[in-house]
């Protein structure tokens, strides 16, 4: 297990390491010069262009200025805010509470919706209530989220007037006010989510159901509630725990167009904003921090799948 | 491959077909996938107007008979706007798609047949960009690229290309213990051949799902660039473009928003439920009871 | 039934709390951007500039007929042309309760003039010296006479923050600005909110009846629109022109509109690069016949709901330097064809227009490609985000470009840097140095009708004659907010003055 451990973790340090490569690479290659973009009005003054690059090392070789970040990422500090001056490590802290929120509840919609959609549709495989099961999972994948979210704040908000139509309230702050602030870019995303596991259940229940110990059980005259309950669901749901680590942390970094949409400030729309204004520290910090919680929870998938399912340890 | 199959004589392509077609889910989705397809074919000849043709004595009507879906801000005549962008976000689709069939799956049979080395660059390289939030991924190529339909396709290929890598590497490994492989090594045949020859037939079933998924979900990428601004250019159509200059009449012209998104939503759907259908058909294991 | 009971709990939570009462005089505005950093020194948006309103008292200000009216100044007088002695407002104090004075405001020119990354330098760098005569006077002698100095002190240049609080932050000032404004600041949450509250020891406190403003970014005009309708936010930054129909016709919201300071143009590239090589670029008559093909009613008309106001200056009729008379010409497609055959150009002549990524601009760039489609012309678009747009704008890597200009008090800042060869914003590389010479001459005319004459007559070289540029529209600041806010007087350069606006 140790052992197992190292060799991933001496997999996830050479990823992140590309990874940051890449991101600063294509930072290069998009067009659109930083120093151009605050220099504002003083844009063609070619001394102030000058001093900011000096200023952000802009003028340096591409390599001098990875290395002086990796550096300093090392030491733990990200940098600042290119457009409001801020540590990115701060814009990060704040901004992880309000991601992992819409995350978590985004993930239980998507569970509460898509498990249960996926056990139904198995048992009842290839009947017409599958085929609505099916209809409907697939409903948030087929929608593109920036769609569905707009039409639910024109519904909610400005025709129903129930729900505020965007904007973020923390949790601790006021717990009922934050709650209806997400529920609705949390719908937008637990409803990708729940296609997703959907899926995966069904196909899951579908392969444990033709497994032996559930037709022995069925044998047996046990009713059907319980076979399906007790022996297949919990067998098909490893690999869902797993898919579900992974779709936690696609969460995490996916948000991008919904939280735009629903002013949610989160890391979705921090990177997005970051990219448009070339704020590069922010898109760099952001990034790795997203990729760093993926590989994280993919790890997590890793072990989870291992602990509940020990026959995978050996091999 | 189970014992009953070979029992009944049946070719897995043929069984496979067959399931698909009992799969009435999929088929569904297919009828919706054939219809878009024509639509899109047939466009030019199909549409009532010319979706270029502005008309600014008609602007934003609602659906009426000689316009069902209403025109836009433009005066444009939305069905025919919604049939031409048909065009381009399945084109997109598809092409995206391909791309990253292109890109993807030699590499990743490169990974797989090739040295330890070679495998362990490339499979960190695929990691590290599955890392990167897709839209990111492809908003950052797509300005790098510059903003046209053909650059919103390439950025969503290259962004959709690391799925690809890893199907075709985790296959190839697969393939490599297998002995008519190692025979086929051990005769001297070099990796490319290998993977042509031996590897590739028989990724094809789960790539032609995944690839299914994947159109669906480029239609939705391409949506979103160019809901974005940064896929298809004006005046030419493509549904997401028409989303994006809905967005400011979407209380007083509902229409201009809801017909192409509703177009997206359909064709969306229907490739997922074929690719579903299919992923059922080809997989062996799953049975029918 | 759980999800009856869980359904009908949504309700009545959306019901009782979800459109939350605003508590009493606390305002929510609504942007339409996050403001970038809040140093007056540092700061480059617009947005920026309308957070700053409620922050940071300047010397001067402008009312909305664009007079220059004393804030912390109380008055001025030019002791020779290029000497100005301006007198301060007694008891005026900063956010931490700092005196301003004299000393405060030649620190904080001097900050503006010296700091590293200072956008206000170009906008003040006339200034010679400064020289504090008395507590509450300070004497400004300038490089030479200068017409359009005082009215940069209205605007962020004229912005005084307490020397203290800015010598100890020393960059990151803007993360906690203290200036001597009606509001101090609270809190920033970057892309989510700015607050700032009241500050009691204000100045003008009496005009204050706000408690505390809150500033949310909310990019997308139909979200920002419905908050507004919704009761979330009680005022809104900028509408859409298509919106107001709809906001007129709900009761309890209100729509101020005002004429803004700026203007809506396309730049053509004359003298940028390999760009310019193109007869579009080369030959006026070209330009002539392209504009000539333009109705700007109709493009108003059908993308604008016909709000805006078509120009062919760069000054909106507010402005004492608009010249009446230099009105666009009526769209004459026969006349255009003609110039083109007489340019010998075989139609359709191909032009390429970079259009930001705006849903209105790009339909303003659909509108136009179709006008100018009947002339001979066939407009390719090309639309491209803010970013990018910049650094092609610098490199000339674009025929034309459909730019937008929010606009300056005086008329140098919406001319002279976009015509004048040496203009830090021609991007087109015009240069004509009798037009040069001509906007030098009027920059340092302190009469008015003669520094009209001048203008008048660069618009006719540098329009008519050379037409680098083709002006438009003047757009409108169209603020919306709900019937309960009373005292929002609306100003050209669409700023949200908190002083005076009251919650009912």
């Amino acid at each position: 297990m140790w052992l197992w451990l190292l060799r991933r973790l001496g997999q996830v340090i050479p990823t992140l390491l590309i990874l940051s490569v890449l991101v600063f690479a294509l930072q290069q290659l998009m067009p659109g010069d930083p120093a151009l973009i605050l220099a504002g009005e003083e844009r063609g003054d070619p001394q102030v262009l000058a001093q900011i690059r000096a200023e952000l090392m802009l003028d340096r070789p591409l390599h001098e200025q990875y290395l002086h970040w990796l550096w300093r990422v090392l030491h733990g500090d990200f940098g600042f805010s290119w457009r409001i001056r801020m540590p990115v490590g701060q814009l990060i802290l704040e901004k992880l509470p309000v991601t992992f929120q819409l995350a978590a509840m985004s993930f239980v919609i998507g569970v509460a919706i898509g498990v249960p959609a996926g056990v139904m549709s198995a048992v009842w495989r290839d009947k017409p209530s599958d085929w609505a099961i099916n209809g409907i999972a697939l409903f948030g994948i087929s929608m593109p989220n920036f769609w569905l979210g707009i039409m639910m704040i024109l519904l909610f908000s400005v025709q129903l007037g129930w729900l505020p139509p965007s904007g973020y309230v923390p949790l601790w702050e006021d717990p009922v006010m934050s709650l209806q602030t997400t529920i609705m870019p949390a719908f937008v995303l637990g409803t990708g989510v729940a296609s997703v596991l959907m899926r995966h259940t069904r196909a899951a229940m579908l392969g444990a159901l033709s497994q032996d110990y559930v037709r022995t059980a069925r044998a047996k005259g046990l009713s059907e509630t319980f076979v399906v309950g007790k022996h297949a669901l919990r067998n098909a749901l490893i690999p869902v725990v797993t898919l579900g680590t992974i779709e936690f942390g696609r969460l995490l970094a996916g948000a991008v167009l919904t939280e735009q949409i629903f002013s949610i400030p989160g890391f979705g729309k921090l990177v997005v904003d970051a990219v448009f204004n070339r704020d590069y520290p922010v898109v760099q910090g952001v990034v790795m921090a997203t990729a760093l919680i993926f590989v994280t929870l993919s790890l997590i998938a890793d072990m989870l799948y291992m602990a509940i399912n020990p026959r995978l340890r050996t091999a | 491959m189970s014992g009953a199959d070979i029992e009944s004589g049946e070719s897995p392509g043929r069984r496979a077909l067959r399931r698909f077609a009992q799969h009435k889910l999929a088929m569904f989705g297919l009828v919706i996938v054939v219809i878009f397809v024509l639509a899109a074919a047939l466009a030019p000849w199909i549409a009532p107007f010319d979706p270029m043709e502005t008309n600014w004595s008609r602007l934003r009507q609602p659906p009426s008979w000689t316009h069902p879906f209403g025109t836009d801000e433009n005066g444009r005549d939305v069905l025919s706007r919604v049939l031409h962008g048909a065009r381009a976000s399945m084109m997109a689709g598809v092409i995206a798609v391909g791309g990253a069939v292109l890109i993807g799956v030699p590499i990743g049979l490169l990974a797989g047949l090739g040295g330890k080395w070679m495998d362990m660059v490339i499979s960190r390289v695929a990691d590290a960009m599955l890392s990167i939030p897709f839209l990111i991924l492809a908003i950052a190529l797509a300005a790098f690229l510059g903003p046209a339909l053909e650059n919103a396709m390439l950025a969503i290929a290259i962004s959709a290309s690391p799925i690809f890598v890893r199907l075709a590497r985790g296959m190839a490994l697969d393939a490599r213990n297998t002995d008519w492989v190692e025979a086929a090594r051990a005769m001297g045949n070099p990796p490319w051949r290998i993977g042509l020859l031996h590897v590739l037939p028989n990724i094809l079933p789960p790539l032609l799902v995944q690839a299914t998924l994947a159109i669906a979900e480029a239609i939705i990428a391409e949506a979103s660039l160019s809901f974005l601004g940064l896929g298809q250019q004006p005046p030419n159509p493509s549904w997401g473009s028409m989303l994006n200059s809905a967005q400011r009449f979407i209380e007083s012209a509902p229409w201009l928003a809801i017909f192409p998104g509703l177009a997206i939503f359909l064709v969306v759907l229907a490739f997922n439920l074929v690719g579903d259908g299919l992923r059922d058909a080809l997989d062996p294991r799953s049975q029918k009871r | 039934m759980i999800r009856r009971t869980l359904l009908a709990a949504c309700a009545a939570i959306g019901l009782s709390a979800g459109i939350a009462e605003a508590q009493t005089q606390n305002l929510r505005i609504g942007l339409r951007e996050d403001p970038d950093i809040l140093d007056p020194t540092l700061a480059r948006t617009f947005v920026g500039r309308i957070v700053f309103a409620s922050l940071c008292d300047k010397l001067f200000d402008i009312n909305e007929k664009l007079e220059i009216v004393p804030q912390l100044a109380t008055g001025y007088s030019w002791e020779d042309p290029r000497t100005l002695l301006i007198t301060l407002r007694e008891g005026v104090r900063f956010h931490d309760g700092d005196v301003m004075d004299a000393e405060a405001v030649r620190y904080s020119l001097n900050r503006h003039l010296t700091m590293q990354g200072s956008f206000r330098r170009s906008e003040i760098n006339t200034i010679e010296a400064m020289e504090v005569v008395g507590p509450l006077q300070i004497r400004i002698r300038l490089t030479g006479p200068s017409a359009p100095f005082l009215s940069q002190l209205t605007d962020r240049a004229g912005m005084i923050v307490s020397p203290r609080a800015a010598e100890a932050a020393g960059r990151n000032f803007g993360n906690r600005p203290i200036c001597a404004g009606p509001f101090r600041f609270v809190e920033r949450v970057a892309q989510d909110r700015i607050v700032v509250e009241r500050f009691p020891e204000y100045w003008n406190a009496a005009a204050v009846h706000l408690n505390r403003i809150t500033y949310l970014p909310i990019p997308d005009s139909t979200v920002r629109l419905a908050n507004l309708q919704s009761g979330a936010l009680e005022m809104v930054q900028t509408i859409d022109p298509d919106d107001v129909p709809a906001v007129r016709r709900n009761s309890r919201l209100r729509v101020s509109v005002s004429d803004e300071l700026g203007y809506q143009g396309i730049t053509i590239n004359t003298g940028n690069g390999a760009r310019a090589q193109t007869p579009m670029g080369q030959n006026p008559r070209v330009r002539e016949a392209f504009e000539l093909a333009i109705d700007r009613d109709a493009v108003n008309r059908v993308v604008y709901e016909g709000m805006f106001v078509p120009t062919a200056q760069p000054v909106p009729p507010a402005n004492p330097m608009h010249i009446r008379d230099f009105r666009p010409e009526p769209r004459n497609v026969e006349r255009a064809r003609a110039l083109l055959r007489e340019a010998g150009i075989t139609t359709p002549l191909r032009v390429e227009m970079t259009v930001p990524n705006n849903p209105d601009l790009r339909q303003v760039g659909e509108v136009i490609q179709a006008m100018v489609r009947e002339a001979g012309f066939e407009l390719r678009l090309n639309a491209t985000e803010f970013a990018t747009s910049l650094q092609a704008a610098a490199r000339g890597e674009f025929e034309t470009f459909l730019v937008a200009w929010s606009g300056r008090v005086d008329i140098d800042g919406n001319f002279w840097a976009f015509t004048h060869s040496r203009g830090a914003q021609n991007d087109g590389r015009y240069a004509n140095p009798e037009v040069d010479r001509l906007l030098d001459a009027a920059r340092i005319e302190s009469n008015a009708d003669a520094r009209r004459a001048l203008y008048a007559q660069a618009y006719q070289i540098a329009f008519r004659q050379d037409r680098h540029r083709i002006y438009l529209w003047h757009r409108k600041n169209i603020v919306a907010h709900t019937a309960r806010l009373s005292g929002f007087v609306n100003v050209a350069d669409g700023l949200i003055r908190p002083q005076g606006i009251r919650l009912q």
